[in-house]
């Protein structure tokens, strides 16, 4: 890519918030990784007598309606959360690209059907294109990822086979193909990370999307059961104790938001900084 | 001839292929595509059914009891001793009558069902597109091309754009209904029980529609017409609102099948979140006890609204915008 651009690159100005999504991040890979070392309590532990007690210095985040910390279940429950939508998105980014180049090299009849059959999926909501598909397989976490994963592939099919037309009419492939390279050798070598360029900022975006998105089943009932720490189903049985004890079903939104937020940040600087513009 | 097209040296309009033909051909074939893609989605649901694992009586009858007599009923109902193009033809014919079958988990008629449930969500989807149109308008109209303005709202936008609806529900209800008890906790009473579900709904659909349509503002702001007019001493409130805000309109418009698509969804957990009656609710009740009949007919029916909606909207789109009447489709060329 280097070769192409003219002139000097423009320094980056990296904003306090792009700082602040980054160190939120990180914190969030820490609970990923290593959620033992972040909280003593145990996540799935019923202690009744300590049951939805207020914000304390022993509980920070307070305690649900069984006496399990809070703080300690939205730790825990970070890695359900974040893994199910990673994996989901590697799903339709895979599945999605691949459609999305097959369309773009094939062109013709596949094509057309590969268009046609991307346009059907997308005329589906993607929450009840995904709640129709755990309609046959069950709730649960692979079906919940694939569901989700298969309800995100139009976007990636769409974006990746207007790029690989446009790659393929352009000067350099022309070119490349006047030096006798094999039509192999020309896709994997010169097509192919053109064709994806987008793909990571895309993702990144999507995945917020996805996050909500998996809360929003798992708050349906439809994901993990109970009691594992979950953010969206820690949402849902908190939703019954509002009147008494509000942060049981606030502060794993707040989470929600907040990881949400960054990860939506670093997008759209990637997505910036990739068009060559400042964010 | 029009002074436009004398200057802009295009080349006329063929005899007998008027510009006002080639507009009725192009919203034909686009009705024509739209009719396509919900033929292919009835299809795929047809499809989906019979390449399920296990046997098409236990798939349908959901957790309801087995006995003979369901069983010859969801026999009768298929067609299952037919052959396949039968039963095909069959269910597209059923469908096209608007008669999605029978749900044995609850013994009713799901388009019944359906029509009995509508109304909730309907009214609720509603209300939350005029909150997040509104609540767009203003934001744009009120904040683009102001320093400070643009930023907090920005700030404003991304946290509303990245908040789930549902636990801006929760929020909502825990302040407003909870504490201060203005409005109703459940339920679909008055149009008080309505305002929650439908601000959590609308906001977050309405933060991203305003980003775009903020950016379009700008851009047309910037335009030469947009001086002319301040020169001529016209306020500032009505260039925005009169004059920049038609063209800023134009790439909003193209987020509408995103818009419903997010505010069919959501609807189905925000009425969840506030125990509201409506589609939703029947859906996720059909999901977690395996109805699939209807199932089956919420995502058809939403896929028809998706695509009646999206169909008008690019009409509409054609009808306003006459630069887009001649050539190819925008939306096909890869570009």
């Amino acid at each position: 890519m280097s070769q192409i651009l003219s002139g000097p690159v423009p320094k980056r100005h990296y904003s306090v918030g792009y700082g602040l999504a980054v160190f939120f991040l990180f914190l969030v890979l820490l609970a990923v990784l290593l959620p033992a070392y972040l909280s003593h309590y145990d996540p799935l532990n019923a202690d009744p007598l300590n049951a939805m007690l207020p914000s304390s210095w022993q509980h920070w985040l307070g305690t649900d309606q069984l006496g399990r910390d809070v703080l300690t279940r939205i730790i825990y429950g970070s890695r359900y959360s974040l893994l199910i939508s990673l994996a989901s998105m590697a799903v339709a980014v895979s599945i999605g690209s691949m459609l999305g180049l097959l369309a773009g090299l094939a062109k013709g009849p596949l094509d057309e059907f590969i268009s046609r059959a991307v346009d059907v999926i997308s005329a589906f909501p993607d929450l009840l294109l995904a709640l129709m598909l755990i309609a046959f397989t069950g709730p649960g976490t692979t079906n919940l990822i694939f569901a989700l994963g298969v309800a995100s592939i139009p976007r990636f099919t769409r974006v990746v086979r207007a790029q690989t037309f446009l790659v393929m009419s352009s000067g350099y492939v022309e070119q490349a193909k006047t030096f006798g390279l094999t039509r192999r050798v020309l896709i994997w070598r010169h097509v192919l990370p053109h064709a994806v360029a987008h793909v990571p900022a895309l993702a990144t975006l999507g995945l917020g999307t996805a996050i909500i998105g998996t809360a929003g089943l798992s708050f349906l009932g439809m994901g993990p059961q109970p009691p594992t720490a979950e953010w969206g189903l820690m949402l849902a049985e908190g939703r019954n104790y509002l009147r008494n004890a509000w942060w049981i079903a606030v502060w794993p939104g707040v989470a929600i938001t907040l990881t949400v937020i960054s990860v939506n940040t670093l997008g759209r600087y990637w997505q910036a900084a990739f068009e060559g513009k400042q964010p | 001839m029009s002074v436009e097209s004398t200057f802009t040296s295009q080349p006329r309009p063929k005899a007998g292929h008027s510009p006002l033909s080639a507009l009725g051909g192009r919203i034909v074939r686009r009705i024509f595509s739209g009719a396509l893609v919900l033929w292919a989605a009835v299809t795929l649901s047809f499809i989906s059914v019979y390449l399920a694992p296990g046997d098409i009586v236990s798939l349908l009858i959901g957790e309801q009891v087995r006995t003979p007599e369901i069983e010859a009923a969801i026999r009768a109902e298929w067609g299952l001793d037919k052959p396949l193009y039968l039963q095909y033809l069959h269910y597209l014919w059923r469908i096209l009558h608007g008669d999605f079958g029978r749900s044995y988990l609850l013994n009713t008629d799901v388009s019944a069902l359906i029509l009995n449930q509508l109304w909730p969500t309907l009214k609720l989807t509603a209300l939350a597109l005029v909150v997040s149109l509104v609540f767009a308008v203003v934001m744009a109209v009120a904040t683009a091309h102001r320093r400070w303005g643009r930023r907090v709202a920005g700030s404003l936008e991304l946290l509303l754009a990245s908040t789930p609806s549902f636990w801006l529900g929760i929020v909502l209800l825990s302040v407003f209904s909870f504490t201060l008890r203005w409005f109703p906790v459940a339920g679909d009473r008055s149009f008080s029980s309505l305002v929650l579900p439908a601000l959590s709904l609308g906001l977050a659909q309405g933060a991203v529609v305003a980003q775009v349509l903020r950016r379009g503002l700008e851009d047309a702001l910037d335009e030469p017409f947009a001086l002319t007019l301040r020169a001529w001493g016209v306020d500032n409130l009505t260039v925005r609102l009169r004059h920049a805000l038609r063209h800023a309109a134009l790439p909003a418009v193209t987020l509408t099948g995103w818009l419903i698509g997010g505010l069919l969804s959501g609807a189905v957990i925000t009425e969840q979140v506030f125990g509201r009656p409506g589609l939703g609710k029947i859906t996720v009740d059909a999901v977690l006890g395996k109805d699939l009949p209807v199932v089956l007919a919420v995502a058809i029916f939403s896929a028809f609204v998706y695509v009646v909606m999206s169909t008008l909207v690019d009409i509409l789109y054609l009808l306003i915008d006459p630069r887009l009447r001649g050539g190819d489709d925008l939306t096909e060329t890869p570009s």
